[in-house]
């Protein structure tokens, strides 16, 4: 056969391949269109939920209220908009603040929420929100045990991730078999704080638009008893 | 073109008990392990192999006269992937903490055998009508396998059955490894010796 009618035998064989590809590629195009905001609707509602264990005395209905209102972005040193949320109590006093961070894990990208108190000094509690690590070896991220060490850590310096115990100071102790998934959240974190902290500080507690914002909606949904 | 092998109704029947794909063909371990501690994640991964079954034989089977057979594997595949992917994100929207609970094990429906082996045995060769049907009594199959031991597991782990209370009067002691991944072992072997001798009963040894 000549090259030619090899050629076209090549394009001849794998036009189905190549038309089906399109074809599924739109198919998944639409499916996230459609359905991705509502995936981020999911997540936003569950970041509300584990505000009141992220940091101590906030209110999850009064913080989804204010971050409602008041979308922040923080433009972190990277140089990229980052969302932030600001935990409120019920008084709608600020307790401090939820940053989303996500990175590279072992297996897959890996999902979280830190919480920080109101300076940014102190981390007070870590979430996974996401992760598809190993099942029985990297999951455990997931659970109480390890990521309850990251409450009470300071933000000044990098957390070191050990594998034995005890951990003193910015040290966080591995997960048994799982060295580099908990490298992995420990760096994201460190990632996030070094990226974040300083924009954060730079909005204040009462960042602007907050307050005003909150003030005029909060006497709307109480029939103006706030000032 | 005209259809050889076995008729609608006979792929039907087979996929349910004759070719159980859990107990007699021994396909699809990783989910049949994995996901069945409790009913409502089993009947869950059930509902999204069936989908993504259905779907990639119908395909399969309208563009069969189109297959090359060394591109068929290829061309198998993609529309697996992409109906997983479906079904992964409509989880993910409407039933957002079970899509969490079943974690990477959505995503693993791709690698499931019981999908590409449907689709290269009969949806490849046979008629769309013929196809479905064998994706659906494959489906009906693969759910009572699942079921079957997510049943055992959640009763004698966790004294409920999707979630309500069972043995709770018995005083039930909760046997915690049934819910861990020995007793998925455990249930999946002995369930297995018990189709096994049910089956040679029936031969007459």
């Amino acid at each position: 056969m000549s090259t030619t009618g090899n050629q076209g035998g090549y394009i001849g064989q794998a036009w189905l391949v190549i038309l089906l590809a399109l074809l599924y590629g739109g198919a998944l195009a639409g499916v996230q269109t459609t359905l991705g905001p509502r995936i981020e609707q999911n997540k936003e509602n569950e970041t509300y939920d584990r505000i009141p264990e992220l940091v101590p005395g906030a209110d999850r209905n009064e913080t989804e209220k204010v971050n409602k209102a008041k979308r922040l972005t923080v433009t972190g040193a990277d140089g990229k908009g980052h969302r932030v949320f600001l935990a409120v109590a019920a008084d709608r006093a600020p307790k401090g603040w939820v940053v989303p961070a996500s990175g590279l894990g072992f297996a897959d990208r890996i999902d979280l929420l830190i919480g920080l108190d109101k300076q940014l000094s102190k981390i007070t509690g870590l979430y996974v929100l996401d992760q598809k690590e190993t099942p029985g070896l990297g999951d455990e991220i997931r659970r109480e045990p390890f990521r309850k060490q990251f409450g009470g850590k300071p933000t000044d310096e990098p957390l070191v991730v050990v594998k034995t115990e005890p951990a003193a100071g910015s040290q966080i102790v591995a997960v048994t078999g799982a060295t580099i998934s908990s490298d992995s959240v420990a760096q994201i974190v460190n990632q996030a704080i070094a990226n974040l902290k300083g924009p954060i500080r730079e909005l204040g507690t009462t960042p602007q638009g907050v307050t005003t914002e909150v003030t005029a909606e909060d006497a709307e949904v109480h029939g103006g008893s706030r000032p | 073109m005209t259809s050889h092998g076995p008729t609608a109704a006979e792929r039907f029947i087979n996929g349910i008990l004759p070719e159980n794909p859990v107990y007699r063909q021994l396909l699809g371990m990783c989910p049949t392990l994995a996901v069945t501690g409790a009913m409502e994640p089993a009947m869950t991964m059930a509902g999204a192999t069936a989908f993504v079954l259905i779907c990639a034989n119908v395909i399969v089977s309208l563009i069969r006269g189109l297959l090359r057979p060394h591109l068929r594997i290829l061309i198998f595949t993609l529309t697996i992937a992409t109906f997983v992917t479906i079904a992964d994100r409509v989880l993910a929207a409407y039933l957002y903490q079970m899509s969490k609970q079943l974690g990477p094990y959505v995503p693993l429906i791709i690698v499931n055998c019981v999908i590409i082996s449907r689709c290269e045995i009969c949806a490849s060769k046979q008629s769309v009508g013929v196809a479905l049907a064998d994706a659906v009594g494959m489906s009906i199959g693969f759910a009572l396998g699942l079921a079957s031991i997510a049943t055992v597991r959640e009763i004698l782990g966790s004294g409920t059955w999707f979630g309500c209370e069972l043995l709770s009067r018995l005083n039930w002691p909760n046997w915690g490894i049934m819910v861990l991944p020995p007793g998925a072992f455990f249930t999946l072997g002995l369930l297995l010796a018990l189709a096994e001798w049910i089956g040679q009963r029936r031969k007459g040894y």
